[in-house]
């Protein structure tokens, strides 16, 4: 540092006009194999990170992330789940004294002392070892604290059938995008016969398969209307022998419309899809 | 003709000595994967930071297509996931990041514990880093009511019944986050998003500075 008189500026700012050469420290004289940050050990930390990042886009490319039905606050059978690495607290909170009359204890003051520590660990280990197994009382309450956090992510995550819950609550693609023909006659008998089962979009729901896409012939669709299948009951259609046939036909024909490409690219969805097949292959 | 701009620079704005303090400086040995296998449990923080900076920019991306409001947020999720190209990897990276970052943060902290690398003189940096946890995790609870679907709705809506239980403040601090004592509705989505977006980000961003700067203040701690 320049000190003293003499110093020159550029121009009227505090900037020093002297050139000083800007050179690496030497880190030649330092303990162990002492390495540069810039640009050696950046140089490897790149490579590393880009196997990381490719690991990384294999595993969003090949589960795409859930989303699932539209909120729907008046759903009154709907079972909350959080993120996973909320569920050791979901899951405290269902033990009798974490939870109902007890939540504060629970929610507030066993979380807070939990935090709490963490967050003064440096002034309640004031210690001045750092080996693990000189410091048994922090690293073991640590353990302790990790092995809780474990515990109970493991018990929620028990009780929790994710893949009922991708089935059951997922969003149902076909539904929400086919463009199913209403203008045509098949669409008002169908809504006057099926639709209260099958749904809106025959999509179906619950027992009750989806009709689109099917394989079934227009004969067997005329057959199944009439005379039901597995736990459809039979004389459900009633109607002209000319509807009949216009029913078999729209429902021959909606799936070709815009469901087709629907379960391709959602994982939760064509789950949903191959079960419902299941379940009507079962009704034989 | 960098080495020219580089120059011009330098001279009226001095950015040598600032260059020297953000890249210039020692890698020791002991934390050198490259030396010792061991070591790549240093590398526990720097991946968080590699995580966060994807989320930031994933995050950036996905406000081009989100829309904050009840009526649409849950269409424009869908819309971005179904029909825009690439939109389906933007939103997977944002939400499988969002639990890479919470892997990364739990493991660095493990590393950091038991190494006993929050000692004196670094006890606040430990107590810096804590607060990015928690900042961390509110938001991911924030950002899980975002795309408004019901498993969204409902998990805030516990979320916000669990917070509500704390005494005397509680119901308080319900309002507050939810813009309403008992409904989540409209105006706790247009919250949320808020903090999602701006409050708690603005936070980290301040607290990883924070981090960064007293880690290049005080070096590594040193071998065990
Ligand atoms: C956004 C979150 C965080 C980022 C990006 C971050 C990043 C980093 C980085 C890059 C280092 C250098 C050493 C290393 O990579 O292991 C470091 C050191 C450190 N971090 Fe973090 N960290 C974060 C959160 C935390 C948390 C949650 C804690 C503790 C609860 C913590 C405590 C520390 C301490 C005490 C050091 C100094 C360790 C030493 O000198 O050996 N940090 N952090």
């Amino acid at each position: 540092m320049h000190r003293g008189k003499g110093m020159k500026f550029v121009g009227d700012s505090r900037v020093t006009a002297e050139k000083k050469a800007n050179l690496p420290k030497d880190y030649s004289e330092y303990p162990g194999r002492t390495e540069a940050f810039w640009p050696n050990f950046l140089l490897k930390e790149w490579l590393v990170g880009s196997v990381f990042l490719i690991g990384f886009l294999i595993l969003t490319a090949a589960h795409p992330s859930p989303l699932e039905q539209q909120a729907d606050p008046t759903n009154a059978g709907y079972i909350p789940l959080p993120d996973w690495y909320f569920l050791f607290l979901y899951q405290f909170l269902k033990y009798q004294y974490a939870g109902g009359e007890f939540i504060v204890l629970g929610a507030i003051v066993m979380p807070g002392l939990a935090f709490g520590a963490l967050l003064l660990a440096p002034f309640l280990d004031r210690g001045p070892e750092r080996r693990p197994t000189k410091r048994p009382i922090a690293v073991g309450l640590m353990l302790l604290g990790v092995f809780a956090t474990f515990w109970l992510t493991y018990e929620s995550v028990q009780h929790a059938d994710y893949a009922h819950r991708a089935e059951k609550y997922g969003v149902n693609v076909e539904a929400v995008e086919s463009e199913i023909d209403k203008s045509g006659p098949g669409w008002e008998v169908y809504e006057a016969n099926c639709m209260s089962c099958h749904g809106e979009a025959l999509q179906g729901q619950g027992n009750y398969p989806s009709l689109m896409d099917t394989e079934k012939s227009a004969d067997e669709i005329k057959d199944i209307a009439q005379n039901g299948i597995g736990q459809m009951p039979a004389g459900i259609f009633n109607g002209s022998d000319e509807e009949l046939q216009q029913l078999a036909d729209f429902i021959k024909n909606a799936g070709s419309g815009g469901g087709g490409e629907g379960g391709s690219s959602e994982g939760e969805s064509s789950e949903e899809g191959s079960s419902e097949d299941g379940e009507s292959a079962s009704g034989h | 003709m960098l080495q020219k701009l580089y120059d011009w620079v330098d001279e009226r704005v001095d950015i040598t000595p600032l260059w020297r303090d953000i890249a210039d400086h020692e890698v020791p040995e002991h934390v050198n994967p490259a030396h010792h296998f061991s070591a790549f449990v240093y590398c526990f923080g720097g991946l968080t930071f590699f995580v966060t900076v994807i989320q930031i920019l994933s995050g950036m991306f996905l406000t081009m297509y989100y829309v904050p409001d009840i009526e649409n947020a849950w269409k424009s999720v869908y819309y971005l996931q179904r029909e825009v190209a690439y939109g389906q990897i933007v939103r997977g990276m944002h939400h499988w990041g969002a639990s890479l970052v919470i892997v990364m943060l739990f493991l660095h902290t493990l590393r950091v514990f038991f190494q006993g690398a929050y000692k004196k003189p670094r006890e606040l940096n430990w107590v810096i880093g804590v607060l990015l946890f928690f900042v961390m995790l509110g938001l991911g609870f924030t950002g899980y009511l975002l795309p408004w679907d019901n498993k969204a709705y409902f998990a805030t809506q516990v979320g916000l019944e669990i917070a509500a239980a704390t005494p005397v403040i509680g119901d308080g601090i319900r309002t507050l986050l939810a813009g309403d004592p008992s409904i989540v509705g409209a105006q706790t989505l247009t919250r949320f998003f808020a903090i999602h977006v701006f409050f708690l980000p603005a936070a980290l961003f301040g607290l990883m500075a924070f981090h960064f700067i007293l880690i290049r203040k005080q070096g590594i701690s040193g071998p065990l």
